[in-house]
């Protein structure tokens, strides 16, 4: 339990009553070890997503057949689906919790906090987070959240329902629909506490790259997920506070009667007293958060991936500089680009001209990413691992929702688009899917290193088909819903002549979320058999040669007995030529690899040219392997 | 040779399994046909209602499942009793899934571009949407080329360079003239795309005004869950609104003492004439909503305590797209498109683009918002309005109104 107890390398033995004396409730609940932290997001994450399906599910069953009744939902629902159906102000609870559980809880905390947590420390050789106390709380400040989140479902009134994106007057004034109510109360101090764990993850992220990297572990050594998840860290850190503000700005006004975000308002005819606002400055504050948090989901997903590309293609990621810059690239960018999201909400038509210049420059370093994930797999020697297919998976959805971008990222084209389903189906591929891609990506590729087990290849197989054809089978079609002016967030589309024509297409989307819903059965049963029941992984299953891989199997807190590996090379050294295996660790010395040594990796250091030089005309052979 | 019949026994097993599973389910399937034939009067409706069903049927495919997993593990077991390397070679399945995954992928998008994209908005009925319209051609067909071709090479590269024990990768770490191109490739045709994309916005909202062809102001308010439509009457200028103002019998709060506002004309559609540019003033009344005209390639959002404004030429009257899209029955419409509340979904109204002469003829029949409950209010002379003679009734009232659109237009 002692964090002291870190510096004291060698009274490590790998059975837990050691001098630890760890308890149920300090191994387990809280535990203080970036492994079990990284856990506990993980299931948690799980738990959340399955959560947040099951929403979708009910929203699409609303959608496919708004005129049937299902009286299973009345059972579950109660008074939110009276005769079977669900009601119009529960279907925007459902569509608004969805995206705040998806966005917030899944992809930002199950992601970034699951593999920040876990591969910081093992892949740039550390003995555990800069605050493992820090660590602990941001996860149960993230519990705390969920929790709060979730029991907004308990109340009369019921969830927030003004979208995941809350705008007020709507999320403001109290009248203006049920969920406006305490729901909406309950949603402010869940997302408070959120920020307080991000905050608290993303500062413990940062200083423990910055300060705790293992010797020889320079900043260009590190693997491409952990600059991801530094980035991410610090777009976190820097765009979270903005969200606060303003949520601490909504909290006034609904609760203390003050009058940021309104003004000039008239229920009916009731005249409210609010004067001065602007309902514009929170989408201004929530966007600055709002846009950078796209990235915050996406990043660490493109860093996973690129690590899991590099590994199961055998290959060196091509362009690794290229591939920091480019996320450098988009941390920076991802500031400036917030006004896309409000090109026809008011705002000066001057402003949407500088967005869109900015929104569209951010497409260069995506499509940079792209490439170079291409030119990884071009002659590599590709095993399909199902980390592998899922990664393949992220690059198609990333091509695929990252090119609808350039028709909203527009703003003359946005006009007709925005808040069409064309935006549902844009961002369902490029941050949705393909995000949640990158962690399942993560989760088949790291499940040995945090449960020391193998999952289930063929169940993994069978999860990846079903889940990459049914996500495209639900949004593709959807785009052309939006061009054709069908407006998001609709309860049902019988009250329009034209929107009819959509009605079968939305069966058939109503079907592929079933079958996609159904395959995560596949995984849960996977994940949760496997724990107990799963193979025992050998230390490298992937062959891989970041550091994680050199510490053992089974979990000890400070992660290596004795002392932490050193690094000596960069993690990408796979099929390097007249090297006998397909793949280097980065524990491994340039001095025992002289026969595949090449010029460049001494980083003009002289004296060991020369030692190469040397070692290469003693023995000419070498030069002719590989 | 006994192992080996041994191993041959085990896969037939593993065959015979999963004949008998389709044999019963297509044996149990024909029972059910044949009780439905003999019983006909058994309602299935309730049991297609039932969760149970549905559950007894995921389970049932999760055992078929189940059975083909675990006739994959007894084939792989046997292969590797026998001394044979590898049952199923995964690393080829999953390279032809990705090459078959390309080729129907493919041929799906088209489907979808041919069959879906043919359900879409007719062409932009506005002269501002035509270049939108422009615009959105060009960015689909340079998205179309770039999706097709890095998905064929994605999968393409997924299928030729699957794993194989006697192949090593070619270790490729950097290229930095490839790299540079595809930097600045991307950034060039972005550029266009930008400048483009700048123009037309500028186009849409920098409007200068042509004092010969002055815009025609129609006021849309929007409310929970209703729009409100204002036309500005004869003197061709919306009048000032107070929120402070709203009643029951003012409900949009309109401030009369502004000469401007006493003619302002309620109206149940928007009629507009073709040809003649639309200044569109845009408010809320209690939560954000989107005025959402997707014909014309309109959307603007409508902001409590805040105007904004679209402005917008049509092209084609309703009775021209009505011979356009061969639908007698089409109308133009605009919604809500931003997210307001429970009746969200069902807030419209009909916009009627009809000829000049037909406008004005529609125009003359519109009653004002000035009534004399709200004259009294205000304390203004009930009989002599300003603007109209007699008020006695709204016959007359619009009568008057007429005369007065007639002499403003001379």
């Amino acid at each position: 339990m002692s964090t002291i107890a870190l510096h004291d390398e060698h009274n490590h033995d790998h059975a837990d009553h050691g001098h630890h004396k760890e308890t149920l409730i300090s191994k387990y609940i809280f535990s203080m070890d970036h492994k079990m932290i990284a856990k506990q997001f993980l299931i948690t994450g799980i738990i959340m997503a399955v959560i947040a399906m099951g929403l979708s599910i009910l929203f699409r069953i609303q959608l496919a057949w708004p005129d049937k009744s299902f009286p299973f939902l009345e059972t579950f629902l109660g008074k939110w689906a009276e005769g079977g159906r669900i009601k119009s102000d529960f279907y925007l609870a459902l569509v608004t919790i969805h995206g705040t559980i998806m966005v917030f809880f899944v992809l930002t905390a199950g992601l970034s906090g699951t593999f920040s947590n876990l591969l910081i420390p093992l892949q740039i050789g550390a003995r555990d987070m800069a605050s493992p106390f820090l660590n602990m709380l941001s996860y149960w400040f993230f519990f705390m959240a969920c929790v709060i989140m979730m029991s907004s479902f308990f109340i009369q009134t019921g969830p927030a329902s003004g979208g995941w994106t809350v705008y007020p007057p709507l999320s403001v004034v109290a009248k203006a629909m049920p969920g406006s109510g305490l729901g909406m109360t309950l949603w402010l101090i869940s997302m408070v506490l959120f920020v307080a764990s991000s905050l608290m993850g993303g500062i413990n992220y940062v200083s423990t790259i910055l300060n705790m990297r293992t010797k020889g572990m320079d900043l260009w050594k590190m693997p491409l997920p952990i600059w991801a998840f530094f980035l991410t860290a610090i777009l976190g850190i820097l765009s979270f506070p903005v969200l606060v503000a303003g949520v601490v700005l909504m909290i006034f006004d609904r609760s203390f009667g003050t009058s940021f975000y309104l003004s000039d308002i008239v229920m009916g005819t009731d005249i409210l007293p609010n004067e001065g606002g602007s309902p514009i400055l929170w989408q201004h504050l929530f966007w600055f958060l709002g846009h950078p948090e796209v990235y915050i989901v996406i990043m660490p997903a493109l860093g996973i991936s690129s690590e899991v590309i590099s590994v199961n293609s055998r290959k060196p990621i091509f362009g690794y500089h290229a591939m920091v810059y480019s996320l450098i690239g988009i941390t920076v960018l991802s500031f400036i680009v917030w006004g896309h999201h409000m090109f026809v909400t008011g705002m000066n038509p001057l402003l949407g001209g500088v967005f869109m210049i900015t929104t569209l420059i951010i497409a260069v370093p995506s499509a940079v990413k792209t490439f170079n994930y291409l030119a990884t797999l071009w002659r590599g020697n590709i095993r399909f691992t199902p980390a592998m297919l899922f990664a393949i998976g992220l690059v198609s959805f990333f091509i695929s929702g990252g090119l609808t971008g350039i028709f909203l990222g527009n703003a003359s084209l946005d006009i007709n688009l925005h808040d069409t389903y064309f935006v549902v189906a844009h961002f369902h591929l490029v941050m949705g899917s393909a995000a949640i891609f990158g962690m399942l990506a993560g989760v088949y590729h790291w499940f040995p290193k945090m449960f020391g087990k193998m999952m289930n290849a063929k169940l993994g197989y069978l999860h990846f088909w079903l889940t990459f054809i049914a996500a495209y089978l639900v949004f593709f079609p959807l785009h052309f819903l939006g061009l054709d002016g069908v407006p998001r967030r609709y309860y049902a589309f019988t009250e329009f002549e034209f929107m009819k024509k959509w009605l079968t297409v939305n069966v058939f989307v109503t079907w592929a979320a079933i079958m996609a819903a159904l395959a995560q059965v596949a995984f849960l049963f996977n994940f949760f058999y496997s724990i107990f029941k799963g193979k025992v992984s050998p230390q490298n299953p992937w062959e891989a040669n970041t550091l994680e891989w050199t510490a053992p199997v089974e979990h000890l807190h400070g992660n290596w007995p004795g002392e932490i590996p050193t690094v000596y090379r960069w993690p990408y050294d796979y099929s390097k030529p007249g090297h006998d295996a397909d793949f280097i660790p980065q524990t491994v010395p340039f001095s025992q690899t002289m026969s595949s040594n090449l010029p460049h990796d001494f980083e003009g250091n002289a004296e060991a040219e020369k030692i190469q030089q040397e070692w290469e005309l003693a023995n000419p052979v070498a030069e002719n392997k590989g | 040779m006994s192992l080996r019949k041994f191993i041959t026994n085990k896969t037939t097993a593993a065959l015979a399994v999963l004949l008998t599973v389709f044999a019963n389910t297509s044996v149990f399937a024909q029972d059910a046909a044949a009780g439905a034939a003999a019983a006909p009067k058994v309602d299935m409706g309730e049991v297609y209602k039932s969760v149970i069903f549905y559950i007894l049927i995921f389970l049932a495919v999760c055992l078929f499942i189940a059975i083909i997993g675990k006739s994959i593990r007894v084939y792989e077991l046997s292969r590797e009793a026998q001394g044979k390397p590898v049952g199923i070679n995964w690393n080829r399945v999953h390279a032809s899934l990705f090459a078959l995954f390309l080729v129907l992928g493919l041929y799906g998008v088209y489907w979808e571009y041919t069959v879906h994209g043919a359900m879409l908005l007719p062409d932009a009925a506005s002269e501002h949407g035509k270049k939108i319209d422009e615009m959105f051609n060009l960015t689909l067909i340079i998205t179309t080329i770039v999706f097709v071709v890095t998905h064929i090479l994605l999968f393409g590269f997924s299928y030729i360079y699957k794993y194989s024990a006697k192949r090593k990768a070619y270790y490729y770490p950097h290229n930095n003239t490839i790299e540079k191109i595809w930097t600045i490739v991307p950034a060039l045709v972005l550029t266009v795309l930008v400048l483009m994309g700048f123009l037309t916005w500028r186009s849409i909202f920098f409007k200068v005004e042509d004092p010969n062809n002055k815009p025609l102001q129609i006021e849309v308010t929007s409310e929970q869950f209703k729009w409100s439509i204002r036309y500005p009457g004869a003197d061709g200028v919306v009048g000032t609104k107070n929120y402070k103002l709203t009643t029951a019998a003012n409900p949009l709060g309109i401030d009369f003492k502004d000469l401007n506002s006493r003619d302002d004309e309620m109206a149940d559609e928007m009629v507009i004439p073709v040809g003649k540019p639309v200044k569109l003033i845009l408010t809320s009344k209690d939560v954000i909503h989107s005025f959402y005209m997707p014909h014309f390639r309109v959307q603007l959002n409508t902001v409590p305590g805040m105007r904004t404004y679209f402005e917008f030429t049509p092209t084609k009257t309703t009775a021209e797209m009505q011979q356009e899209t061969n639908d007698p029955n089409f109308k133009y419409l605009f919604f809500c498109a931003k997210i307001c509340g429970s009746g969200h979904y069902n807030m419209q109204k009909v916009v009627r683009v009809v000829s000049e002469a037909d406008y004005k003829a529609w125009i003359a029949e519109q009653k004002t918002y000035l009534n004399d409950d709200l004259r009294k209010q205000f304390n203004l002379p009930v009989a002599p309005a300003p603007v109209k003679a007699e008020a006695d009734s709204a016959a007359t009232d619009s009568a008057a109104v007429k005369t007065n659109q007639m002499a403003l237009n001379k």
